[in-house]
């Protein structure tokens, strides 16, 4: 069991620390079209922020801000919202991840690409960020478990 | 001068990985891979393959570190048994494995050859019509997230179910 770590300094710095870091994983994933990034590192760096507050201030305070049934609901929701779009494009008459015919959100051709793409970028986002968060938590849990 | 920093970062690859394979303390290990992880992003944002050096950084230097480190401390023992000598039939496999590969490496495509076959066969389209197809500016996005979607749905779903099996397999409470 990772407990809070005993220095002030540690802990207050991660305090400051993780909102920037949520902050820029938002940014990597909102910006993936145009910048180096996208939704797999942005949810890799979401759940840095986490493991870093599971690491610096203890894993009961993990758990008080995101509970793991909650993480698992998140990652699953993730990979929901990648496959309910390709199925989107199954349904419109195109073919399977195929964007192009997301007319729906009101433009298309490339343009519905776009969106199509930022879309299951949310969703790659949101289940990387879940599953890694909640691999740390259960190997985290038994910590300091060895005899 | 880009020539000397990649040389650079070869060698400290090669040591890097050396080193890690030699140390005897496990943690030591991990740190070693961390540096390796990191080092491995330079080269590729030397190659400019940007997005793969963010990866690298993100996931080979940082996240499977504490992943790592998180199941050393729940798993002993913490070194290494004392390693044994290599077996003279295990040297020469290993040195003739090697000659061979040092042969074949003249066969390889120059560094960041643009002629090389992998650059040939469908790059130039992407390059020329991915912008025009599907209006992400960054040609990496759109191979990832459009033209090779299914590749990207099934490497989500591969995360997730990594999740699910900590979920499922590692226990609930501590023993």
């Amino acid at each position: 069991m990772i407990r809070e770590h005993d220095s002030v300094i540690v802990t207050t710095l991660v305090r400051m620390l993780v909102p920037p870091i949520q902050l820029f994983a938002l940014y990597v994933v909102a910006h993936g079209h145009g910048s180096p990034g996208g939704g797999f590192q942005g949810g890799v760096i979401l759940a840095a922020a986490y493991i870093l507050i599971g690491l610096a201030l203890g894993r009961e305070e993990l758990e008080r801000r995101l509970r793991e049934g909650r993480l698992l609901i998140l990652s699953a929701v993730g990979v929901l919202i990648f496959a309910l779009t390709g199925v989107l494009g199954l349904v419109l008459g195109g073919n399977l991840l195929d964007y192009g015919v997301l007319s729906i959100v009101g433009v298309r051709g490339s343009a519905a690409r776009a969106v199509g793409i930022f879309v299951i970028e949310i969703g790659v986002a949101l289940g990387v960020a879940g599953a890694l968060t909640l691999i740390f938590c259960r190997l985290a849990k038994t910590g300091e478990g060895a005899p | 001068m880009s020539e000397v920093l990649n040389a650079l970062f070869l060698a400290l690859l090669v040591i890097l990985a050396g080193a890690a394979v030699r140390v005897r303390d496990l943690v030591g290990a991990v740190l070693i891979l961390s540096a390796y992880g990191l080092t491995m992003s330079l080269v590729w944002a030397g190659m400019g393959a940007v997005d793969v050096a963010f990866t690298e950084a993100v996931v080979g230097a940082g996240a499977s570190t504490v992943f790592f480190l998180a199941t050393l401390l729940r798993t002993l023992p913490r070194e290494q048994p004392r390693e044994r000598r290599a077996r003279p039939a295990t040297l020469v496999g290993v040195l003739l494995l090697g000659g061979l590969l040092l042969l074949a490496i003249h066969e390889f495509p120059a560094w960041s050859d643009p002629a090389s076959p992998a650059s040939l066969h469908v790059s130039p389209r992407y390059l020329r019509d991915g912008y025009r197809e599907t209006g992400a500016p960054n040609i990496v996005t759109a191979v990832l997230a459009d033209y090779r979607a299914y590749d990207t749905l099934i490497e989500t779903v591969v995360i997730f179910t990594a999740g699910v099996a900590c979920w499922l397999l590692l226990p609930r409470r501590d023993p």
